[in-house]
């Protein structure tokens, strides 16, 4: 699960990571509101108007309506107007971001529709870093990974300058060692006070991904502030879908706005579903399978329109809800079942699917690949259905049938 | 011959709830030694399992069985008690990891952890954990290990499996019973198929699979199926290349997989440009692996790969 940047704010600073002070607003009003005090309490009249949708790249994101407003914006206008001018520039910049598209390289070229906004004391920035922990999977630990070029995108420092990238393996009884944190912070030169702020810093961190379960998170830049403050300027933070039972105040922090309305239905009625671009629907058992079937589509030329996992059996219920999460997908031209039994019988399986088909309709060709016990009697149940179904023998047989009947 | 487990393996289930159970007695009908049970709150108490034996299991037994299963309070009383040398753990998520770490201070030889949607960082202590304990752990998130007619420890379907000269392993369950049931059409059969798991942390990977087929006699060859996500492809690749001394064929999925989606598995996602199905192929097929183009070749691409 992903949360916005204020969110993740919220969290670090309650931990005693130092972050700018700012104030989330969803209209014009509560954004020029939050002008005055931030500006009042840091003595400083820049403001940073920031576009919170889940996406990387807002920075350098523009919108789809106003194609020279960038999704961050800094307002510097206070620096000679004043409040009152900052306060203006706001009301203007949050009128013309809310609602609005937001295109990033993340995105996609659609974009995303920016909700709400937030409102940050200008910071005096010195250096700017990159700091993130996140899992190697290859050695089934987290790594806290540092770099001194902050602001660029990791994976392009990673290729371009290697050596600029240093990182620290955390051991899961330890945590991070004083003496890697320490090491890491030389690393990136930093030396004196500063040297160490920033690793009491990263063992904080370190310590936040195993209170809360966090995937990943990722503070891109990291900013060493005039003042010699080590200061998270942007922070993003995703969780383990697994452990959030355990941290009931973040998974209150989802935001639905930000999901797939197809993919939260799914997940809601116990499927797991990934809408993609293409006309050929899938329901399969089991994510490998789903995924090749996906694949298999492709390789006989058609386009998959997404990804659904119905789990161990197929039940009537399960069958139906996901020919309807399908079907509302006004791209699908042709719908593939590919089944395999195993321990559930397959003759059980096809009267779930007949059913399902019944309570919901079919108004697409749809082709069946069943396989396990009883094979023969389920595709001579699905054959006497009346249904508008086709069966298939295999995997191969099935996508290209489907193919062709979804032209 | 086979690998991990034979007719002579001793199972311990650990977790008796709906699942649990079920997957126990498909267990005992396909003639697998089930010797214990571990559930605290019926610790002391006998679970009957008895049915019609699975005709595709194990040769030789009656119709029907009636197996008596002493259930106990912890893996050390049981394993002490019946001399069970693997379990299945099928521990709802939020305790599994525990189980785990619970079986191997026992030790038990053999963990397989079938559970589904154990915590990552309750994995990645489980593996410190074990890493030091005389103990194999197969899984999470996976279907289990099978030796065709001598042991059953997992949820696959028994009777798509035969005896016979291929090794199987695997990080997909539906994708595992695809490959084995065209082994089995084809005459190829199989020694033992292995389920590792589709979570990001897991226990055995295909290099320790790989390396035990590779040593054992009866091993003609291995089909091994991946998926997008890390990098444990790419090692068994470099390890194919150097050390692997029989023909191996392997399926990836996900070729047509978005980037920073997870496809079902929690292990099964592009990050940051990692993990792509075309990067694994590409090191595979350096190897001198042979790849099947679709899911319904894996059989056939075995085939060609024994030459």
């Amino acid at each position: 699960m992903k949360i916005h940047e204020h969110q993740a704010k919220q969290l670090m600073a309650a931990r005693g990571i130092a972050v700018p002070r700012g104030t989330v607003a969803f209209t014009v009003e509560e954004a020029v509101a939050a002008v005055r005090p931030l500006v009042e309490e840091s003595g400083n009249p820049v403001v940073v108007i920031k576009s919170q949708i889940h996406a990387g790249g807002r920075g350098k994101g523009t919108f789809v309506e106003h194609p020279d407003l960038r999704g961050v914006t800094v307002v510097t206008v206070g620096i000679n107007g004043g409040i009152d001018a900052t306060e203006a520039a706001v009301a203007d910049l949050a009128a013309q971001m809310l609602g609005s598209l937001l295109v990033t390289i993340q995105t996609g070229p659609a974009g995303k529709q920016v909700s709400r906004l937030y409102i940050e004391q200008g910071i005096n920035i010195d250096r700017e870093l990159y700091l993130a922990v996140l899992l190697d999977r290859a050695i089934a630990r987290n790594v806290v990974v540092v770099s001194t070029e902050g602001g660029m995108e990791i994976e392009r420092v990673a290729e371009e300058t290697p050596d600029k990238i240093h990182r620290a393996e955390v051991d899961p009884a330890v945590g991070l060692a004083t003496f890697q944190a320490n090491s890491l912070g030389w690393n990136l030169g930093l030396e004196g006070p500063v040297h160490v702020g920033f690793a009491e810093l990263a063992k904080t961190l370190v310590s936040v991904v195993s209170e809360l379960d966090t995937d990943l998170i990722e503070i891109n830049p990291l900013v060493v502030t005039t003042e010699g403050k080590v200061m998270a300027l942007d922070g993003k933070m995703a969780f383990d879908d697994n452990a959030l039972y355990r941290h009931p105040d973040v998974a209150a922090m989802r935001d639905e706005t930000e999901e797939d309305p197809a993919e939260l239905e799914a997940k809601k009625t116990g499927l797991s579903y990934i809408k993609l671009d293409g006309t050929i629907g899938c329901m399969v058992n089991g994510a490998g399978l789903a995924m090749s079937t996906m694949d298999i589509i492709k390789h006989f030329g058609g386009e998959p329109a997404n990804f659904l996992d119905v789990g161990g059996g197929a039940s009537a219920e399960q069958v139906a809800a996901a020919i309807r999460i399908i079907t509302a997908d006004p791209n699908v031209r042709g719908i593939f079942v590919n089944i395999f039994g195993g321990i559930m019988r397959c003759d059980t399986i096809a009267s779930g699917i007949i059913s399902g088909v019944k309570e919901v309709g079919l108004a697409v060709p749809m082709v069946v690949r069943l396989e396990g016990t009883n094979v023969e009697l389920g595709k001579q149940m699905l054959e006497e259905s009346g249904l508008n179904l086709v069966t298939a023998n295999d995997m191969k047989e099935g996508a290209q049938k489907i193919v062709e009947l979804a032209g | 011959m086979s690998i991990l487990v034979s007719n002579e393996t001793r199972l311990l289930v650990q977790g008796l709830g709906r699942t649990g159970r079920f997957h126990a007695d498909r267990s005992i009908a396909y003639g697998t030694n089930v010797v214990a049970a571990v559930h605290p709150s019926r610790a002391g108490e006998v679970e009957v399992f008895e049915g019609d034996s699975d005709r595709s299991g194990v040769p030789g037994r009656p119709d029907r069985f009636r197996v008596e299963v002493p259930i106990f309070r912890t893996v050390v009383e049981a394993v002490g008690a019946t001399g069970a040398d693997a379990s299945v753990v099928f521990v709802p998520p939020p305790a599994a990891a525990d189980a785990i770490m619970e079986a191997a201070a026992a030790p038990v030889p053999l963990i397989v952890a079938i559970t589904e949607g154990i915590p990552v960082a309750d994995m990645v202590v489980a593996n410190r954990y074990i890493a030091d304990k005389p103990v194999r752990l197969v899984g999470p998130n996976c279907p289990g290990v099978i030796t065709p007619r001598e042991c059953r420890i997992g949820i696959m379907p028994g009777y798509i499996h035969q005896p016979g000269r291929i090794g199987v392993v695997s990080r997909s369950g539906t994708l595992t019973y695809e490959a084995v049931y065209q082994l089995t059409r084809l005459g190829l059969g199989q020694t033992t198929a292995v389920g590792i798991g589709g979570d990001p942390v897991n226990g055995t990977n295909f290099v320790d699979v790989l390396r035990l087929f590779n040593d054992d006699p009866a091993t003609e060859g291995v089909i091994m199926i991946g998926e997008i996500g890390g990098t444990a492809e790419e090692d068994a690749a470099a390890f194919v290349a150097k050390e692997m001394r029989k023909p191996v064929a392997a399926f990836i999925a996900g070729t047509s997989a978005p980037a920073g989606k997870r496809m079902g598995h929690a292990g099964a996602i592009i990050s940051g440009g990692k993990g792509t199905a075309a990067a694994k192929i590409a090191a595979l097929e350096e190897a001198g692996i042979t790849i099947a183009p679709t899911p319904t070749d894996m059989g056939t691409a075995m085939l060609s790969a024994l030459g």
